[in-house]
């Protein structure tokens, strides 16, 4: 080990570098924005590089200064930010001395980005031809008939079908992951010898994102662009990157190759993001949540940032900044591994503790919640008489059991239903058929008074606790809305007292009660949510994606409290997620649904072993897993048998015929297309819609 | 489309009978046909017999909603509502208390109404879209912060300040030209210079603030960090990426007021003395000339329910992702 003091960046990263000079050549990058008074210091003293040809992941959580490094690379700082310091060269070249005009050169042609909202990032009102051909013309000096041919080809080469025709489409035309495409097509329009892909699959589905990530892996080792992607998923970074630099609070803490970076993650914040991951190996176990949030970076920090949240914290930590110590290949600003520190830590991940296998009893007898062929169509009106001219069928048959105190995961892409099933269980929406019984009662055709009543048994946990908690109500009336609306706790002092009471389970404070929403963070408010729904004393809750807009440190500990939560009140989870990782943590059961009908249902553990449907399969693939992804690049093949669902979940106006997987589904025969397969029952508890069944 | 403008038109007869029912009842709250008789024979000592008169040349004899005398249908239609109302669905408005025909008196004010309704529309929608391009491409500077405040202090002055100032100003003191009055044909140019300019001076303050919020709201959306990205100038950023979204909006406020500018402006027409639809209007409410004042609000409803359906298609024009259903 040797000790670097006074870089700010790693030293065994310019080691190894292919060529003298590097493409992209950062060093003690800082950002301010606000006022010079107190500025906001998003980016403090960070330094990499990026050979040709190379992919350079940043890798951390938001508000870390991830998307602010990339947006000071190209000098497209919001309004209010600033570059104080540092250097950025590409290819020898000085970006930050360059004139506004000589920046433009660069932007777009040699240096070309694509952002994480698909739908928000295109012009609306533009075709797509417009807004490529602003890029080649702007850059390549291509126009009319020769910018046209261009654009094809372009589309063509990132994998949009009919591409000819679709160069006169709206962004609003396309499908995300399809936007997604044609965002990387313009970026390529200009030729890029550097790509920054700021968390570029993060809005879409995993069998798009798998789509998404194999194409820009292909182009890039086509192209030989260097590729800065920046991202919160470590399957992402697992699958594409080839060196790796942690981010905390405006600084990189820990920069290594992938293959040094997966197997020892050095820096105690790289660990606990790996430990925070739900996988089926934590199963029956907490997840190791990171404490905490990260510190205000309206500071200046005199010790290390990441010690108020650290669990190997001591007395140095708090008053000296770390510098980088070189640990083999690796680099990690952390004084565990100084020199004069007492011993060399040892750098793996600690072994599971081997833990009693789930206490939780097996299927009771009497379900708690049994849902029979549900269906939900929305009618499409047409014309002078707004007639019903064709039917969504949003949900289309959908039957569930769920029993006390156990979780049912509801899995699929989205827009295949999952939410309106949710909704329609809770009669939210009205269904259009089927029959929804909660501990023996029919919901379907009970007075509105009589409903209202059984309300109490079953509440809602919504995905976005930014947008479904009403800003204009303290969280003290809104955990107490619910129990006045339904009569719980008809006596004020006990109901404050309840209010306190859970505030407190949920790892809050009462005296928050008399705050607003917008006061606190998405882990806090998604706590709120929860204690607005356990209020009123439920015995089952729908939680429709609740950890899906948080962090994966903030999603751990709502997962932590989430189980604790079941085991205390005997709760049953729907649980409506994407997240497979999740769900293997945390269900019992799992329905993937695909278009409106459930393709498969079982115990959890026996679905994602060994899946029989094809879509499950695929769905399974889809997802980057750490692992497998880490043994494939050892073993060389990079991606090379990896099987990705092909194409878009087809509408659910109108369905293919027959089976509605088979035109994305491999095994399809002739059956598949004329007939949908019933249901098939299989071994321990297991059904399956497939005629091909594995 | 079609289908739906048709829809929208059909619409639009409902809502038509009852603005119509809603000023008849208004007006008629306020005054009786007696006293419309009386204002227009003179206030002291009129006969009975005369008022019947009165009434009964003009049709205002019969009852106000329903005629129990009459027979059948007539019950309905021999009313005043049915009468004097209803007609109006057929453009035929009838005679003013003065026996002009008011179809007639329409046509020939039109005219000038529009001279000074149009230029001010074009003028004051481009000086208020260019003076918030102005601000939001210097924005966060000395001079956006200046401009807003200019606009905060123009919306703040009553029009009427503009009208007077103006007028003793430029025809007053410089004597550029004349105080009021109109002339047809080109002279009508003199005349109407000093009102457009006011008319778009008072209007410019609050809508350039406005625009300006619009296309800030804009400027700070993904595509547009999308477009720099692309290396395009913050110029062609603006104008082609910004202005073209932030037209969606602007829109909505301004297609609707186009079939409007045939009414022309009360105020305006009346300080200029410009012989519009206006100050047609004024003189009809000053008095009590309730046929002028049924036929304007009618033609005004009309227009208004154009204005929104043409709004409802220019938003097709200018957004692809609006289909008309």
């Amino acid at each position: 080990m040797t000790v670097l003091a006074g870089t700010d960046r790693p030293q065994a990263a310019q080691q190894d570098r292919p060529i003298d000079v590097p493409l992209l050549d950062v060093r003690g990058l800082r950002v301010h924005i606000g006022t010079a008074a107190r500025p906001v210091r998003p980016v403090d003293g960070v330094g990499f590089s990026i050979a040709a040809g190379e992919t350079f992941a940043l890798l951390g959580e938001s508000g870390c200064g991830k998307s602010m490094t990339a947006l000071a690379l190209l000098r497209l700082l919001p309004d209010a930010g600033r570059i104080v310091g540092g250097e950025v060269r590409f290819a020898g070249d000085e970006l930050l001395a360059r004139s506004e005009a000589g920046m433009r050169e660069v932007r777009g042609g040699r240096i070309a980005m694509i952002f994480q909202e698909p739908s928000t990032s295109l012009n609306p009102v533009m075709t797509v031809m417009t807004q490529i051909g602003e890029v080649l013309a702007r850059h390549r000096g291509l126009r009319g008939a020769a910018a046209r041919a261009e654009a094809q080809r372009l589309l063509d080469a990132v994998g949009i079908p009919d591409a000819g025709r679709r160069l006169d489409d709206y962004p609003f035309q396309f499908s995300g992951g399809m936007k997604q495409r044609v965002m990387i097509a313009m970026a390529l329009a200009g030729e890029p010898e550097l790509l920054i892909a700021d968390e570029p699959t993060t809005a879409l589905d995993v069998t798009i994102q798998a789509q998404v990530l194999d194409l820009l892996a292909r182009l890039q080792a086509e192209r030989g662009m260097g590729m800065l992607l920046i991202t919160h998923d470590l399957g992402v970074v697992a699958r594409m990157a080839q060196r790796i630099g942690v981010m905390y609070a405006g600084e990189l803490v820990e920069t290594g190759a992938r293959e040094d970076f997966f197997r020892a993650p050095l820096h105690p914040y790289s660990r606990k993001l790996f430990a925070a991951l739900p996988t089926d190996a934590q199963r029956g176990r907490p997840l190791a949540a990171l404490g905490g949030h990260v510190p205000p970076l309206d500071q200046v920090f005199s010790g290390c940032r990441f010690a108020g949240r650290c669990p190997e914290v001591f007395d140095r930590c708090h008053h000296e900044a770390p510098a980088w110590q070189a640990v083999g290949e690796q680099a990690v600003r952390c004084h565990l591994y100084a020199q004069d520190h007492a011993e060399g830590r040892t750098t793996a991940v600690a072994a599971p503790v081997a833990v009693a296998a789930d206490a939780r009893s097996g299927a009771r007898t009497v379900p708690l919640l049994d849902v029979r062929d549900l269906q939900v169509h929305f009618p499409v009106r047409k014309g002078l008489l707004r007639r019903e001219v064709a039917r969504v069928r949003a949900v289309d048959g959908v039957s569930l059991v769920l029993a006390p105190g156990r979780t049912l995961a509801l899995v699929g892409e989205s827009g295949c239903g999952k939410t309106t099933a949710g909704k329609a269980i809770l009669q939210l929406v009205t269904p259009t058929g089927g029959e929804v019984y909660l501990d023996g009662t029919l919901l379907a055709g009970l007075s509105r008074p009589a409903l209202r009543a059984l309300r109490r048994d079953f509440q809602m946990v919504f995905q976005d606790p930014f947008a479904s908690l009403n800003p204009r109500m303290r969280v003290g009336e809104i955990i107490e809305e619910g129990m006045l609306a339904l009569g719980v706790e008809p006596d004020p002092l006990k109901r404050a007292g309840r209010i306190d009471a859970l505030l407190a389970r949920v790892g809050l404070t009462p005296e928050m009660k008399l705050r607003y929403p917008h006061e606190f963070s998405g882990g806090q408010r998604q706590r709120i949510a929860i204690a607005r729904a356990l209020a009123v004393r439920p015995k089952l809750i729908v939680c429709d994606e609740p950890t899906s807009a948080l962090d994966v440190s903030v999603q751990a500990q709502i997962l932590n409290l989430m189980r604790e939560l079941q085991a205390e009140f005997d709760l049953a989870y729907l649980f409506i997620t994407h997240n497979i990782g999740v769900v293997s943590w945390l269900a019992d059961e799992i329905a993937v649904m695909y278009l409106g009908r459930i393709v498969e249902q079982g115990p959890v553990g026996k679905v994602l072993a060994s899946p029989a449907h094809p879509y499950t399969r695929a769905l399974l693939a889809a997802v980057p897993d750490i692992g497998r992804e880490t043994a494939a690049h050892a073993g060389g093949a990079a991606g090379a048998a990896r099987p990705v669902v092909a194409g878009d979940l087809p509408s659910p106006l109108a369905p293919p015929a027959g089976c509605h997987f088979h035109p994305r589904c491999e095994r399809a025969t002739d059956i598949c297309r004329a007939q949908y397969p019933a249901v098939t029952d299989l071994r321990g508890g297991r059904s399956v819609r497939c005629h091909w069944p594995a | 489309m079609f289908a739906y403008v048709l829809r929208r038109l059909l619409y639009a007869l409902p809502i038509l009978i009852g603005v119509n029912l809603v000023t008849f009842a208004l007006f008629f709250v306020v005054n009786s046909p007696d006293d419309m008789a009386r204002m227009q024979l003179g206030v002291k000592r009129v006969a009975p017999e005369a008022i019947e008169r009165w009434k009964v040349e003009r049709g205002y004899d019969r009852p106000l909603f329903f005629n129990a005398a009459a027979q059948g249908s007539g019950q309905v239609t021999e009313t005043i509502f049915f009468q004097k109302s209803l007609r109006m669905f057929t453009f035929d408005f009838g005679r003013a208390d003065d026996g002009r025909d008011i179809a007639q008196e329409i046509r020939d004010r039109m005219g000038p109404s529009l001279a000074l309704a149009l230029p001010t529309f074009v003028l004051g929608l481009f000086a208020s879209v260019s003076f918030a391009l102005i601000l939001v491409f210097f924005r966060a500077s000395y001079l956006d912060f200046w401009g807003v405040v200019l606009c905060v202090a123009m919306m703040s002055i009553s029009s009427l300040f503009y009208i007077i100032g103006g007028q003793w100003l430029v025809s007053k003191l410089w004597a550029l030209v004349p105080i009021s009055g109109y002339a047809p044909g080109f002279d009508a140019a003199r005349f109407l210079v000093l009102p457009v300019a006011i008319s778009v001076i008072a209007g410019v303050g609050s809508n350039a603030r406005w625009y300006r919020t619009i296309f800030l709201e804009e400027i700070s959306r993904d595509y547009v960090r999308t477009a720099r990205a692309k290396g395009l100038s913050e110029r062609v950023v603006l104008f082609r990426h910004v202005l073209k979204n932030a037209m969606i909006p602007i829109l909505t406020g301004v297609v609707v007021v186009i079939p409007l500018l045939f009414m022309g402006s009360l105020l305006v027409e009346s300080f200029f003395g410009i012989p519009g639809l206006g100050s047609y209007t004024i003189d009809a409410i000053n008095a009590q000339d309730f046929a002028v004042v049924r036929a304007m609000v009618f033609i005004g409803s009309v227009l208004y329910i154009v204005g929104l359906i043409l709004t409802d298609i220019s938003y097709t024009l200018v957004d692809p992702r609006v289909r008309l259903e």
